[in-house]
This record gives C-alpha cells, structure tokens and sequence, in this order.
C-alpha cells in the first residue's frame, strides 16, 4: 500500500499552508491519500474505521479507460476502474481518500456495508452507473436507472445515445 | 424489467415463497394475484429487484439493513433482536406505495412502506425518476461551462452547487482568489441558504397542515429571489459563481437591498415562531417523530441538519473553513434528540445565524477585484473586446475551448443546506472534467428515511420525510 498526499497528486499546485490567512484554498483538499490493494481494501478501511474515522463521506468510481497514463504513486498498478472512498473523522477533523484499483475484467469489490452503513446507497449507485460489483451488499440493484436497462453509463466506452432530429420532410426512420 | 417479466407474459408465476431475489441479476418479484390488466400495469410500472418485497422474499441480512441492526450502536444501545420481526408473515401486513407522484414526496420520490395497521415498518425509498445522467453531461462539458450544468442539480440551493465545483476547478488550478471574490461568494450562499430554508419552512408547514407558513415561507423568499435577479439575472440557476470569481461585480445599492432584507426577515422569524414553535399541535405532531440517534446518523453518513439534530456539532463552515468563514462570527445551532422538531427548530434559527453572516459581510466587503486576474482563466473585460482583436480571440477561446486544468483528482465539501455537499473532480489536463462526481446530501440523508419512520404512524411518514428535506433533482442528478 502506498501513502501520499494531495500535493503529489496535483503537481503544481502550492501546497496549504496551515492556519496562515496566505493561502484561502478550502482545506478539504489537503487530505492524505492511501492507496490499498483491492485484498488489502478491507482490512485499510477498517484499520482507519478503528482510528476514528466514524463516518464515510462518498463513494464513487471513475473508469480510466480514456486516461491510461495517469500519475500514480510507485508500486501501485492502474487498473481501468478506481473506486474512490472518502472517509472523514469528526472527532480529528481530518479526511482521508482511499483510492483502490480495479480491474475491468473482474469489477468486484468487497462491500464497507458492514464497516459504514452509510456506503448503502453510494455503492448502489457506483455500480449503477459504473458497473462496480460490491460483494456481500445486501441489495446490490440499480438505484437511479431502470431495471430493464442495459449497460453502465458512466463508462467511457458507454456509447452516448442520439435522438434523431426529425425534419418536416425528412423521411421517417424505417 | 428483467428478462422473465418481459418474456412471461402468459399466465401468472406460481409463487414460492423460499426463492429470493436474485440481488445481483435483478430477478424481479412477481405480484402472485395479478392477472390480465392488472399484471399488465404492474409489469409496465415495476421497479424490479429495487421494490420493496414482503418478507418472505427478503433476505434476513436486508431486513436486518432496514432495521438499523448491521447499525454500529455502542454497547448497551444495541437493537433488541425481538424487535427485529423477521418471522411476521406477510398476511399479518401490507406494502403500499407512495409516489412518485404524490404531493407530499417533494417531488418524484417513491417510497414503499410495509404497514401493520397503520403502523409503518418498513420503508425504502425508490429514486430515480428524475436521474438526467448530469455528471456524465458533465464530461461532455468545459469548465466554464460546467456550473450551468451543476447549478441544477439542487435547485433550492443553486449557489452552493456552483460554487463547490468553482472550489474544486480552483484547487486543481491553484489560484488564489481576490479577498472580495470570497466575500461576495459567500454573501449569495448564506443569502441562498435563507431561501432554501425558508422554503423548507414552507413546505414543511404545509405538510402540518398550516398553509400559512407556506405563504409566508414563499412570500420571504420572494425577496431573496428578486435580489438574485437583480444580482445575477435569474430568479434561479444563476451560473453566478465561476471558476475563477464571479460572473459580475455586485450591483449598486446591493448593501440597501440586502440591509432590507435582513431587516424583514428577521421580525418575521419571531412571528414563525409565534405561528409554529410555540404551537401545542404542532409541536405535539413534531415532539418525538422521526426520531435517530447521533450514533445511527453518523453510520449512515447524514450530514446537515440531521446531524446536528442529534447533537452533533458538525458544520463544515466551522469545522473545515472554506471562503472567509473563518473570519465572522456565527453559531452552529444543534438539537438534543434528533426529532422532527430539532430539525424545525436548527433551520429556523440557521436563519437567524445566516442573517448574522450576512450582516457582517455587509460591514466588511472589501473593495478589489471579483474575479482572478488571471488570462488563462479570466475572459477579458466587455469594454476590451470592441477594441482589441487580441481581446476578441481571447474571449472566443476562453468560451468555446475553454481553459486548461492540470492533470489531478480533488475532493472538496461544503455545507450546503442539507449537509455536505462535496465535488469530487479528475482532470486529465484538458479542458473538460475526466469525472465530476457530485456527492449531494439530499442523496444520502436518504437512508435515513427507513431509520426515522420505523415504528412510526403513516400519518407522520409524511412529516419525517419533509422534515430530511430531500430535493428530488439533487437525489437523481
């Protein structure tokens, strides 16, 4: 597992000051970044769950497809799909975002349902959207679309539907 | 609908009561009694796998969910397994729907509820109806472009969408922004924040059956809105707060407008007060209703006013400081036992904290610049472009190829009306987002729902799910 943190990430960037009025950059994006292995997600989270980290702020997914040579930390294979947790400690006032890759022939990833409950909904709608499995969700359906509907949108290689503009004296579709 | 609803039109599936739905393919339940029309309707209008399912269809592990069992309660709070009545059978209750069209959802929202009499057990909202694909828009979009898109998501509060994404592009840019940048941002979403909650006093008066407050809750924020109009040039969805400032500079009178204000509402908050709070209906309809604990909200990630109705002191603009929080004076207003009326009681006296916000920004509005000065972000000054080719491509280029954002992901929350409202942005160095991920309150306070109403009247169903406050286009974006 790697640790970074958000100025390795985003180069370029200055990196927050802390407590100076010199930098006005929301501190929420100074947070540490932990890169777990999908064996090890489990075990990362509830460690950090443990440390006090009492409740998970969001769940998303991104698919790399589009963007293979994104900067990672050494050691750490990209994969094509990123599930992205952001968990928030209120008692340290301290956010940390763990980054997990997974591969696009296997999606799968072990559920937090049982960490935080909270992850329910979120999970729902990673693999509505992006067709992220979470093993041992209790309700692992779509949340936003259809049931009858095909495919995962929010994937790079979804293809964007077109409706046909139709004009008064264009001929029909069939 | 999956496969075996749309193939098995014939006659009706017998119905075995050990087969589960299948959560991972989506089998969908089929209604044992329909036959003809009836089945018909019922396939066009099924949800599948997301409905709710009596109980001999659902796993142990899901009614335990609904329960608040897999809940990570401290020692001694935990739920009385008893309670959990896995072994009610399905003749003894009954499952109704409310919505998605129904008055008092707030719009599409559909909710299942299993009844004992008039006692709801069971609940699970159904979302989705109104779900626009808005971040997958959002990767067709550039950045300038991006807030007309966010600004619609949670329509009562459009400011705070706008300006977590400008948080979010700032970050990755890494641009500083000028002192009165802040401030005026920071005017219009406490101004916003008195609109959206105002509203939300009006419907939830209206959902107690007091169409007062629901005229006087919009006759408020009227003006609010009029002085958006004046501001930004619409009454809603602004696209006011950019990447890189603000569209427009303030416009002159603005300190009158808002002193009006202020200066309106704030009498009229006593009078709310007159109306509702010390009302014995309303606050026996209120007193005890929809009530979870600061452990349970915590564990199922509620942030906002139902956090802090449990008496958790969490407010983002006070605990994480974006914008110029740091430097003015307000309260952050908790309740103790995490009932309906705590959350009336935290909105209506946000008010007041928000109308003390403003107040100061008034005092202390610095002069200066409301947006980066920055050529690469900022498109040039009108008066340029009559004058300047070079202004003219400039601006052309800033708005239709937009601007370049270094390669980087961010994550970044504020505090919206409804909790924490967070961005979570990838850019891949070009000039639309790789991903935007918009993590929208209303979306999770949600889960709450089932929490709140278990063991509670129907009747108050409605009041439990006015009083999360859930604003349908932020649930689905």
């Amino acid at each position: 597992m790697t640790t970074t943190t958000d100025g390795a990430a985003t180069s370029g960037a200055p990196a927050p000051a802390s407590g100076g009025s010199s930098s006005r950059r929301p501190r929420g994006d100074a947070q540490e970044l932990l890169f777990p292995t999908r064996e090890q997600y489990l075990g990362v989270v509830g460690a950090l769950r443990a440390e006090g980290f009492e409740t998970c702020a969001d769940l998303c997914a991104v698919d790399y497809l589009a963007h293979p040579g994104r900067r990672l930390p050494e050691g750490v294979v990209p994969q094509r799909f990123e599930v992205v947790v952001n968990l928030l400690s209120l008692s340290q006032v301290r956010r940390v975002r763990v980054r997990v890759q997974v591969p696009a022939d296997d999606a799968v990833l072990p559920t937090l349902f049982d960490l935080y409950p909270g992850t329910e909904a979120m999970e729902r709608e990673a693999y509505d959207l992006m067709g992220v499995v979470f093993e041992g969700h209790p309700d692992m359906t779509r949340i936003l679309l259809p049931e009858d509907w095909e495919g995962h949108p929010l994937r790079k290689d979804y293809g964007v539907g077109r409706v046909p503009v139709q004009f008064k004296d264009a001929p029909g579709p069939r | 609908m999956s496969d075996a609803t749309t193939t098995d039109t014939g006659d009706t599936v017998p119905h075995t009561d050990t087969v589960l739905p299948d959560p991972v393919s989506g089998a969908a339940y089929e209604e044992p009694s329909a036959t003809g029309t009836e089945r018909g309707l019922l396939i066009e209008t099924s949800e599948g796998a997301q409905e709710l399912f009596p109980r001999s269809r659902t796993a142990p592990d899901e009614l335990r969910r609904e329960a608040g069992a897999v809940l990570r309660l401290p020692e001694g709070v935990v739920v009385n397994s008893d309670d959990i009545d896995i072994e009610q059978t399905d003749d003894e209750t009954m499952i109704i729907n409310m919505g998605p069209q129904h008055p008092s959802t707030h719009g599409v929202l559909r909710l299942m509820m299993e009844l004992d009499g008039e006692t709801v057990l069971r609940t699970k909202p159904i979302i989705g109806y109104l779900h626009t694909g808005m971040e997958k828009t959002a990767e067709e979009l550039t950045y300038v472009q991006g807030s007309t898109n966010v600004t619609r998501m949670d329509y009562l509060s459009p400011l705070h969408n706008e300006l977590v994404l400008s948080l979010a592009v700032e970050a990755l840019l890494g641009v500083e922004m000028p002192a009165r940048a802040d401030w005026i941002r920071m005017l219009l979403v406490e101004l916003n924040r008195v609109s959206s909650h105002l509203m939300w006093m009006a419907t939830n008066g209206m959902d107690h059956a007091s169409t007062s407050m629901m005229i006087y809750g919009f006759r408020e924020r009227e003006m609010i809105l009029a002085f958006f109009e004046k501001t930004t040039g619409l009454r809603m969805n602004h696209n006011f707060i950019r990447p890189g400032g603000t569209a427009a500079d303030l416009p002159d009178g603005w300190e009158d407008d808002v002193t009006v204000i202020c200066d309106t509402v704030l009498p009229r908050l006593d009078e709310y007060d007159e109306l509702l709070t010390g009302q014995p209906v309303f606050r026996q309809r209120s007193e005890g209703i929809g009530n979870i604990s600061a452990e349970e909200a915590l564990a199922l990630s509620l942030t906002g006013p139902l956090l802090r109705s449990t008496g958790v002191a969490w407010d983002l603009r006070r605990a994480m400081p974006y914008l110029r929080y740091d430097e003015v004076e307000f309260d952050v207003i908790v309740g103790t036992f995490g009932d309906n009326f705590d959350r009336y009681s935290i909105r209506l006296n946000e008010i007041r904290e928000s109308i003390r916000i403003i107040r100061q920004v008034v005092e202390k509005m610095p002069a200066g610049d409301y947006r980066v000065q920055d050529k690469k972000i900022t498109p040039p000054p009108r008066g340029r472009i009559d004058e300047s080719m070079e202004a003219l491509i400039h601006h052309f280029k800033v708005f239709t190829e937009g601007f370049k954002v270094p390669e980087g992901e961010v994550y970044v929350a504020i505090e919206s009306p409804r909790g924490e409202l967070g961005c979570y942005l990838v850019s891949d160095g070009g000039p639309k987002p790789y991903r935007m991920h918009i993590r929208g309150p209303s979306f999770v306070n949600l889960q709450g729902m089932p929490v709140m109403m278990r063991g509670g009247l129907l009747a108050d169903g409605v009041v439990v799910c006015s009083s999360i406050d859930p604003v349908m286009g932020e649930v689905d974006r």
